[in-house]
């Protein structure tokens, strides 16, 4: 049982700061109201009412998304070499080094491209 | 703490034997940099210099490693690099050669564009016929990136045959599916077709990627490794659940019947065939289907490989429904691509009687089969990029008829080919159906001979009557205007010409590489 202790102990932590950030938020923020702040959460579009036959949703931030998953999966990566990197060696830096800069390549890419330009 | 205070044994990577697989991704990387970097005019010849020079190296790497003492000193099979991920033998390296030159003349075709008449879209991603389109043609707008696409889908294709273990497998199933489905959907003609292609295979390819998967994850749980070595093993000394075992044959086999497109998961080739861009026709039918069957049979003689007895039976069946069913629908087609993509149907079914003997005839036959089958098929693909309507290729049979009087040539190589798929004697075809049959009877498999000669026959029937439309046919009113072959393209259609011919009445010395890549099987 013992080896729960922690995660118990983090739930409840996570747990106690969900909570009181809401409670807390909700007695001493300003209330100002806003049509948005009310509505649904929604990428970039209005949830209701729904456009007749779909509508057009602006896709621009596609890209971003890709990119930031992208750059995720790369922090996911680091990770276990950043704490294992005394072990590894120099091996282990010249293939992350590696990867990074294929990453980058596509990154420059997306760059040149205009991939970064919003309008 | 106990995990981070383990050792690690630091790994290490035989970059020398994987040298090929790196110089192809090396030349994609480095070709992304050219998109990037270099001004608009630089960029087509830099990317031919690219993609011609890195296949052309690694093949002549691949050579070099297949004649290497150190790797098969004291009789040893092979070795396994990359601890153990990438397998590097004998038939792995016939299977690479094979896929690097059918892919440097798949190159020279999808090279071949003189502005005007490129196979492939401007822009692919404005809508076919609105404004946007009209727009980034009379820009001009070319997209070069087909160059690293295609060498990115090839070095994936490379190294989906050498993998050992199958999550490194997976990763080379999307590393060589997700360019192929991008330049599906690029043909500059008939786009909608081109979109409906690149979706649907999309669509179906993720499907039977999640199924591959699915398995991967069933035989992880029988035998706790993803190594085929390893599961082996386990099926030998016959412990864990058989339940989970044949769930994970049949997935996973599911998986790589779907990429040779063997009946009953053929649906996708006739219509992806057609929709793409022809090059890209060319590449999928011969590259794809070499490295499928490249990874089917390693995966089947290494890792199932003492469990003939249990999968032949499914395979049976496929083997059958695949020769009958693509020979017998061939009949009905009207479209020269769908016609062939049919016919691939069947001849990925006759090399699977070969891969059903399970032996080293077996994969023999098999190889020499691919190499043969490949060149065929990209030198037949090079003929119907030449046949052109004012609105793009003459892609209908019914276009096609009297072509052998306005323009005998073409349409004598182009008969040439379709006399080789139906394995006429003096073709590639018949020296490569005659070795697959004769491993699978002394496999044991004669009544699977007996259905795939009958199928050879059902087959033979519907390229003849292509030959005789050619040939015996008036010709249509205003027909197809058939365009002088580029160097490219007349170095394409050459190539398979040659091949399918020398293959045919000297077969002797690639059959002798064939049978001294399979003595040893695959290294374990």
């Amino acid at each position: 049982m013992r080896l729960y202790v922690p995660i118990l102990v983090l739930a409840v932590l996570a747990a106690g700061f969900a909570i009181f950030s809401v409670t807390f938020g909700a007695l001493a923020g300003p209330k100002r109201w806003n049509k948005a702040k009310l509505e649904s959460y929604e990428c970039g579009i209005e949830p209701t009412p729904a456009p007749l036959g779909g509508g057009k949703v602006p896709i621009k931030y596609y890209l971003t998304a890709m990119l930031f998953i992208v750059f995720d999966i790369e922090i996911v990566f680091l990770y276990p070499w950043a704490v294992t990197f005394n072990k590894l060696g120099a091996f282990a830096l010249v293939e992350m080094v590696a990867f990074v800069v294929a990453v980058l390549i596509a990154y420059a890419y997306v760059w040149r491209r205009g991939g970064l330009d919003w309008d | 703490m106990s995990l981070a205070a383990a050792t690690i044994p630091a790994p290490s990577i035989e970059y020398s034997q994987l040298a090929p697989m790196l110089i192809v991704f090396g030349a994609a990387v480095v070709g992304v940099l050219v998109e990037a970097f270099a001004p608009r005019h630089l960029r087509r010849p830099a990317h031919l210099v690219l993609s011609l020079g890195g296949l052309a190296t690694a093949f002549v790497l691949t050579c070099v490693i297949a004649g290497s003492a150190s790797i098969f000193a004291n009789g040893s099979p092979g070795h396994n690099a990359a601890m153990g991920a990438v397998a590097v033998d004998r038939p792995t390296l016939f299977i690479q050669g094979t896929i690097l030159v059918l892919a440097f003349v798949s190159v020279l075709l999808i090279a071949d564009s003189a502005q005007d008449v490129s196979p492939f879209a401007g822009q692919a991603a404005a809508a076919p016929g609105s404004p946007e389109e009209r727009e980034g043609l009379l820009a001009g707008l070319v997209h070069t990136e087909i160059y690293p696409l295609t060498l990115f889908a090839v070095g994936g294709m490379l190294l989906f045959p050498a993998s050992n273990d199958l999550l490194t497998m997976f990763v080379a199933l999307e590393v060589l599916s997700l360019p192929l489905y991008l330049l599906c959907g690029l043909a500059r003609r008939r786009r909608l077709l081109s979109h409906e292609a690149a979706v649907k295979y999309f669509l179906l390819g993720a499907f039977s990627s999640a199924f591959f998967l699915f398995g991967i994850a069933m035989l992880y749980g029988y035998s706790g490794s993803v190594s085929l070595a390893a599961i082996a093993s386990t099926v030998s000394s016959n412990t864990g659940s058989t339940t989970l075992l044949f769930a994970g044959i049949a997935l996973t086999g599911l998986g790589l019947l779907f990429k040779i497109g063997a009946v009953p998961f053929q649906s996708w080739k006739p219509d992806v065939y057609q929709g793409a861009p022809t090059p890209v026709t060319a590449l999928m039918a011969s590259c794809t289907v070499v490295s499928a069957f490249g990874a089917l049979l390693r995966v089947f003689y290494v890792a199932f490989g003492n469990l003939t007895w249990d999968w032949r039976p499914a395979m049976w069946a496929v083997a059958i429904l695949t020769m009958v069913i693509g020979a017998i629908i061939a009949i009905t087609q009207t479209d020269v691509k769908r016609l062939l993509a049919y016919s691939s149907i069947a001849h990925a079914g006759f090399i699977l009687t070969a891969v059903i003997a399970a032996s080293a005839a077996g994969l023999s036959s098999s190889l020499f089969y691919l190499a043969a089958y490949g060149f065929t098929t990209v030198g037949a693909f090079a003929v119907i990029t030449l046949v052109r309507d004012p609105g793009g290729e003459a892609d209908h049979l019914s276009r096609w008829a009297g072509l052998g009087k306005r323009s005998p040539l073409v349409a004598g190589i182009f008969a040439f080919f379709l006399l080789a798929f139906a394995g006429i004697p003096l073709t590639s075809g018949f020296t490569g159906k005659f070795a697959v049959f004769q491993a699978a009877v002394a496999g044991g498999a004669t009544p699977l001979v007996i259905v795939g000669v009958l199928a050879s026959a059902i087959a033979a029937f519907f390229y003849v009557r292509v030959i005789v439309l050619m040939f015996f046919s008036d010709p249509v009113p205003d027909g197809p205007e058939v365009v002088v072959p580029s160097l490219f393209t007349g170095t394409a259609v050459g190539l398979g010409a040659v091949a399918t011919l020398v293959l045919g009445i000297v077969p002797g010395p690639v059959l002798d590489l064939a049978n001294h890549a399979a003595t040893q099987l695959f290294v374990r």
